[in-house]
């Protein structure tokens, strides 16, 4: 086993997805399944290749410091599960953060 | 009267042009094709007659007007529920995003309608681009129009169908390992995946950041020029777009020749799990580019078979990170908001509810894959195979000016084989993902049915980046030869629904 | 969970004894005027959620593109602390979930911040400590949570909360400093020094009142002569230079009775509570935060050539320190004047002042005097959080000198510009506070007042000239502050036929 289902349990925990029990174990062997395909990545051997993160080598897009306008509130809001007072209503937050 | 919806795109611009038809009759012809097919083929999962008829009079109007009006003005379109349409239910195909109305429209949706063309309707997806058939629609599935009991490929299967059923002349596609490609090739009609960076993804739900592109469905390789054409070009909106000109893709789709063109059949691309009816019909076409004056030679991309453990570390790692925003405070679906559990229990409980499975699955294995203590062993070192393919495919340009492949190993497969399997599943973008982590253009066009099942075989030109206009030339030229021989379109063998 | 650790021993007895080891980690608001990816704006106090677009609310499909004044803020502030500018970097998701960040992830950098190893130097009575700068990074900001339901809006014990994204997506930067410090009185001067460097360069009005600087403090106590660190906690929301010294000093004051008696800190988050003055444990979670950082692809990387940065270094005004010593060589202040000045935040203040047409001692005297004790009436920080510009000052001062209002209301006329009430000519018209100058109708203030004090003209006139403070003091009452007193003691004294 790479994974077992406590670690699929804190990623989904990470990931803010609450699994059920069934999910879980499900998971758990089909994440098993997937990562002993992918990790076949390691075979290459890759010392002193550079990681590509963008396909495009662009550098400094960068946009000039002027305001443009920004979206109705309202159509905004519409959209929202629950607003009040022209903000999105949330439910209680437990986390500081 | 000629029916309207067996025209190409080319075919209707002129007659619109030439007010020999209205571009009223045009949408109108096609809603009534689609109220005539949807229920077999289930292309799309938003169509607001109404609204197309308004859009397609405006055009009519401002033709009576005097008003330029450039080729795909009242054209239809059909757009993949993946960009958001300002007021037009957007919801990737998700529980999560259900009767979410985008206030603001995607880059080239505004592009789309700039040039006047008529947004047909949203088109069924795998949710959030992520599969290979459709079936991930949280709507149900899309079925090939060459047989119903088939999938239509995927993600963008609902474009892929509403072409091939003759619903819509056009199409939009997103393509992050083969999402506009596979559908293509499966449903006997033509894809493009542009360069990276050269069609906006401003407004295109990302799915994994730097794979993702926009990109045209269409009939015919001139159609899909046509559509590239108008979609492409520099975004300031989009920080990763190429402010360069646009490659001359509508020209390129005018060649007549291959005279002097290089093509290099990638060796990797072929041996087992490739149907042998699928390999068939490609060493015909790659046959026939010969006999059209290119010349063809093998070549060897060795890391190309990395391509696939790479993609499914970086899309769900990606992914992992772009889904985090749907999580029912701000828009979308919220479950669970009882006035006593907490913001984090209602994200929790709207994220179980809201995803399908292969969506968590990919966002477990991301937030896994880039994980502290496991990041470098697989997203890092996934990252670095990326550059690894990217030099195989730089080295094989040096000697050829396209590459070309299978563009899926197999044809169609049943709705149903593969959704107990991912393994089985991703195996279907094995030949196009390579282009994906390159950022590079590729094209799957039909070149035959498999003589195996009688199902549409793709063939996929490969190019290197801002050289989209060589997949149009070879693409066309190839399609003009087997249309020849063959003594009409492939899709005029699609069975009547 | 830490219930409340009594300590009896102060922090200035604790430290003869025990070291404190102080790092800050300061978030600072860039003062552009749009926002870091995203073209809107970034007015303070605007109706919520009316400065918001697809990008900043982390709609579906939006994609962001640098503020490129963002970064070139960032890099002067990275040159102003003498920071290496990084030839190649990038800006990195950091993933957790939070309701008021839009995205769920904030796009911040990692391990490649545009600027790295440099150090400020701060004066503690007359003592130069130098504070190394390990990095400044670029990030956004989150939006605000309005928590309801509960005793005074605090997130405990709320029912929901009302979320306004017009703040998420302002350009942050952090600047993180070694754990060089080691008394609460340095790094409050460190972040006094700090906040006008940032002023200096342009790059944010650094209000702490408005939340434009915030400060983390990381500390640790160790014994004397022990070279190894010991377990930090990390206080957060510490707002004002006040609560820094006085946060550090709660910390150290908490963590030594812990220490001493064998204990161990918790390494852990902590909120000071401005308030009571005390830290308190966050809610400790069940797992530690793993924020799977990696490469923003929706931003390209930024790469500043060595030219372009010394292009920038070029454009940068003289550091605080610099400006001090000029100051004492050109406006004439003593060493301790200026660095009063700079303790009060209003050094820069000053100097604008100055700019705007006041002479060195009436600018100093009004920021000093009238509106830092505005400000310590206010509980503000620093007169520089009150709304008053250099030029409202300037022009009060030039009304002084002119004679137009007397030094006694320039106090009146500042408090109304920090209201809001205007500019000062207007007030002064406005409130009817023009120094009375005709001298008829001052003739006939002072000839009431010396009818009423009889007594007090009787002793002028015979000789002591001292008796003339009760006849003065009735006309200065009598014109409600408007008269000149100079002006009015020489009519007095005229009036009664005597002379000084
Ligand atoms: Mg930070
Ligand atoms: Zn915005």
């Amino acid at each position: 086993m790479t994974i077992t289902r406590e670690e699929v349990a804190h990623l989904a925990r990470l990931a803010r997805v609450a699994v059920t029990d069934d999910e879980l174990g499900k998971l758990a062997q089909e994440l098993d399944v997937i990562l002993d395909a992918v990790k076949r990545v390691g075979e290459v051997s890759s010392a002193d290749v550079p990681p590509t993160s963008h396909a495009v080598p662009l550098t400094n897009v960068f946009r000039a410091d002027v305001v443009r306008p920004s979206l109705d509130r309202d159509e905004v809001l519409s959209q929202a599960p629950a607003a009040e007072d022209g903000r999105f209503r949330v439910p209680r937050i437990l986390d500081e953060d | 009267m000629t029916d309207l919806t067996r025209l190409t795109a080319a075919e209707l611009s002129r007659l619109l042009a030439a007010r020999e038809a209205s571009a009223e009759d045009v949408a109108r012809a096609h809603l009534d094709r689609a109220a005539a097919v949807e229920h077999h083929v289930h292309a799309f999962l938003h169509l607001d007659p109404d609204d197309v008829i308004a859009q397609a009079r405006a055009v009519d109007t401002a033709r009576a007007a005097g008003e330029a009006l450039g080729p795909l003005a009242g054209l239809p379109v059909a757009v993949k529920d993946v960009f958001a349409t300002r007021g037009v239910p957007t919801t990737c195909a998700s529980r999560v995003l259900e009767g979410w109305r985008p206030p603001y429209d995607a880059t080239v949706v505004r592009r789309l309608r700039e040039a006047r063309a008529v947004v047909l309707g949203k088109t069924n997806m795998d949710e959030f681009a992520m599969g290979s058939s459709t079936e991930n629609s949280a709507y149900g599935p899309t079925h090939n129009p060459w047989d119903l009991t088939r999938i239509p490929g995927g993600s963008g299967g609902g474009s892929s169908a509403s072409l091939a059923a003759f619903e819509a002349p056009l199409a939009l596609g997103t393509d992050t390992g083969g999402s506009i490609r596979q559908p293509a090739a499966v449903t006997g009609t033509v894809g493009v995946k542009p360069t990276y960076g050269g069609v906006s993804r401003f407004g295109l739900v990302a799915f994994s950041s730097s794979l993702d592109q926009a990109g045209p469905c269409a009939r015919t390789v001139a159609d899909a020029a046509l559509l590239h054409s108008v979609i492409a070009g520099h975004d300031p909106l989009d920080s990763t777009s190429i402010d360069a000109p646009v490659p001359p893709v509508r020209d390129a789709a005018a060649a007549r020749d291959l005279t002097g063109v290089r093509v290099g059949v990638v060796k990797e691309l072929d041996g087992d799990g490739y149907e042998p009816g699928v390999m068939q019909r490609v060493r015909e076409a790659i046959e026939l580019l010969a006999e059209l004056g290119a010349d063809v030679r093998e070549v060897s991309c060795p890391h190309v078979d990395y391509a696939l453990p790479a993609y499914y570390l970086i899309a769900p790692s990606e992914c992992s990170s772009n889904l985090a925003r749907f999580d029912a405070m701000r828009y979308g679906l919220r479950v669970g908001d009882d006035g006593q559990a907490s913001a984090e229990e209602v994200m929790a409980a709207t994220r179980e509810v809201g995803f399908g499975a292969e969506v968590k699955r990919r966002i477990i294995l991301g937030t896994y894959a880039l994980s502290s203590g496991y990041y470098d062993a697989y997203y890092g070192q996934a990252q670095k195979v990326r550059t690894l393919i990217a030099r195989d495919l730089d080295t094989a340009y040096e000697s050829v000016d396209v590459l070309v492949s299978p563009t899926t190993p197999t044809t169609a497969f049943k709705i149903g084989d593969r959704v107990e399997d991912p393994l089985q599943m991703y195996l279907a973008d094995l030949c196009t993902i390579p282009s994906n982590l390159a950022g590079h253009p590729a094209m799957s066009v039909p070149v035959g049915l498999s003589p195996a099942d009688g199902l549409p075989v793709g063939l996929q030109i490969m190019a290197p980046a801002m050289a989209d206009d060589r997949l149009y030339r070879v693409g066309a030229v190839l399609e003009a030869a087997l249309d020849e021989r063959r003594g009409h379109p492939l899709l005029d063998e699609v069975p009547a629904l | 969970m830490t219930t409340k650790e009594v300590s009896t021993a102060t922090y200035d007895d604790l430290v003869t004894e025990w070291e404190p080891v102080i790092g800050l980690e300061t978030h600072v608001e860039l003062g552009t005027a749009s926002k870091m990816f995203c073209g809107c704006g970034t007015t303070f106090g605007a109706e919520p959620n009316t400065l918001c677009c697809p990008t900043c609310l982390g709609l579906p499909g939006a994609l962001p593109v640098v503020n490129g004044a963002a970064v070139e803020l960032t890099v002067r502030i990275g040159l102003a602390l003498n920071c290496t500018i990084a030839s190649w970097c990038r800006f990195a998701r950091k993933n957790y979930f939070y309701p008021d960040m839009p995205k769920n992830f904030q796009t911040s950098q990692y391990d490649e911040p545009l600027c790295s190893d440099g150090y400020l130097d701060v004066t503690v009575d007359g003592v130069v400590h130098r504070i190394g700068i390990e990095r400044v990074h670029m990030e956004e900001d989150t939006g605000k949570s309005l928590h309801q339901g509960s005793a005074d809006g605090r997130i405990g014990g709320a029912t929901h909360s009302l979320l306004d994204f017009n703040r998420a997506g302002i350009p942050l930067v952090e600047i993180v400093t070694r754990p060089d410090m080691r008394d609460a009185a340095v790094a409050r001067a460190y972040v006094a020094e700090l906040r006008e460097v940032l002023r200096g360069v342009g790059a944010s009005e650094a209000r702490m009142e408005q939340g434009q600087l915030r400060c983390d403090a990381n500390v640790s106590v160790r014994k004397r002569g022990e070279t190894a660190f010991g377990t930090r906690t990390e206080t957060k929301n510490v707002n004002s230079l006040r609560s820094v010294e006085r946060a550090i000093r709660y910390e150290v004051e908490r963590q030594v009775p812990i220490v001493s008696a064998g204990g161990k800190v918790f390494q852990e988050t902590r909120h000071f509570d401005e308030g009571t003055g005390t830290t308190s444990s966050g809610r400790s979670k069940e797992e530690a935060t793993d924020y799977r950082y990696f490469p923003e692809p929706d931003l390209v990387p930024i790469a500043f050539t060595a030219e372009r940065v010394e292009e920038i270094r070029a454009t940068l005004p003289p550091s605080p320190a610099e400006i001090r010593a000029r100051l004492v060589a050109e406006y004439g202040y003593t060493e301790l004047e200026v660095a009063q000045l700079a303790a009060a935040g209003v050094l820069g203040l000053v100097q604008e002042t100055v700019a705007a047409g006041a002479q060195p001692a009436e600018a100093r005297n009004l920021w000093m005097n009238q509106l830092a004790a505005l400000a310590n009436e206010r509980g503000l920080d620093s007169a520089a959080d009150l709304s008053v510009t250099p030029a409202a000052v300037a022009e009060v001062a030039a009304l002084v000198r002119d004679g137009v209002l007397t030094p006694k209301l320039s106090g009146t006329v500042l408090t109304a510009v920090a209201d809001g009430e205007g500019a000062p000519a207007q007030i002064v018209e406005a409130r009817g506070l023009v120094a009375v100058s005709d001298t008829g109708e001052l003739q006939k203030l002072v000839d009431d007042a010396i009818a009423a004090n009889a007594d007090a003209a009787e002793s002028v006139r015979a000789g002591r000239i001292g008796a003339a403070g009760q006849i003065v003091g009735a006309v200065m009452k009598a014109s409600g502050g408007k008269a000149d007193a100079k002006a009015v003691r020489g009519l007095v004294l005229s009036t009664l036929g005597v002379s000084e």
